[in-house]
């Protein structure tokens, strides 16, 4: 499937289900990340039961050093 | 003791975990400032090399408060986005509102500030917005429910210390919540004398991450911090035009 993460757009295998299947792709799954899908922002429960859909635009964010 | 919202703390002094030299001298300058809210930027993740290290992952998060910032946030919406994803991560909800609205000096847009602030208390947030040192928009912010607020002593990193102690002293005298003076400061002088106006807390960055010693620059203004506390507890005297003399003038042994 084909989707835009952190803007850039890249095709997901299909075994990528759920937002925790992707994050498991990606080798994050066990860091702290929050994701939001078209806007709306998920919670860390919301990871297992949200599917993703063609054209999704994903963001993935973390928490780096600043003031 | 330091109260925000429903939290306190014993520690009056706030870190920022940008620019370290490395994670070992953040850790280190971490534990000796006995700080206990440390803040955080929220940026995108580069998920092709996720084995990139954090200084997240290296600290107890039971041990210490996150307060994740909105910095590269320009309007009110942006911020609450980054206040929303930051809450997301389920382990803070605090929020630092910065809206930068110049770019070369880093100063803040007040109108999305408080904007922001206001938009944010009403979602739930423990809301601490960073301002500039303007007396009526401290008093604005209050009056949308933030929790603290947080004047610039000057320009974020520029170390030039408090340049206008005056509207300080006023914002402190008319707060109905703490006062965390934010950005500008440079030494520990800096951050005593906020203290000393009567702040209930410093928060600074680059004076320590970027000091020849961050770890001792570290310890030096946990210690400024809690003189001038304990100066501003204590009541200075008042400043006189003429010498009075501390020692008696009677029974001298001489003339």
């Amino acid at each position: 499937m084909g989707v835009v993460v952190n803007g850039e757009f890249m095709e997901l295998p299909e075994r990528v289900v759920f937002v925790s299947d992707m994050l498991r792709h990606f080798d994050i799954h066990e860091k702290v990340v929050v994701v939001e899908i078209n806007g709306e922002v998920l919670t860390r429960v919301e990871h297992q039961s949200t599917r993703l859909s063609e054209k999704d635009r994903i963001e993935i964010v973390h928490f780096v050093g600043g003031g | 003791m330091l109260k925000i919202g429903s939290l306190s703390f014993q520690s009056r002094l706030l870190l920022g975990t940008g620019k370290y030299p490395s994670f070992e001298i953040q850790r280190e300058a971490v534990e000796v400032s006995e700080a206990e809210i440390l803040t955080f930027a929220v940026r995108r993740m580069n998920i092709f090399e996720p084995s990139q290290p954090n200084f997240l992952e290296q600290l107890d998060t039971q041990k210490y408060t996150l307060l994740p910032n909105t910095a590269g946030a320009k309007t009110a919406k942006e911020a609450v986005r980054i206040a929303k994803l930051a809450k997301a991560s389920g382990l803070c909800d605090m929020i630092k509102v910065e809206v930068i609205g110049c770019d070369q000096t880093l100063l803040p847009d007040p109108i999305e500030t408080l904007k922001a602030t206001e938009e944010l208390v009403k979602e739930g947030f423990i809301v601490l917005p960073y301002t500039s040192d303007d007396v009526v928009l401290a008093r604005k912010l209050q009056e949308v429910g933030c929790h603290a607020v947080m004047p610039g002593a000057s320009p974020i990193g520029s170390g030039q210390g408090i340049i206008n102690p005056i509207n300080l002293r006023f914002i402190i005298e008319q707060a109905v919540v703490p006062v965390i003076v934010d950005a500008g400061i440079g030494a520990p002088a800096d951050a005593a004398l906020a203290m000393e106006l009567g702040a209930d807390g410093v928060l600074l960055n680059t004076a320590v991450s970027a000091a020849k010693d961050p770890v001792k620059m570290a310890k030096a203004m946990k210690l400024a911090i809690e003189a001038g506390r304990l100066g501003f507890e204590a009541g200075r005297i008042e400043k006189k035009k003429y010498a009075t003399a501390s020692s008696p003038k009677e029974g001298m042994s001489i003339g």
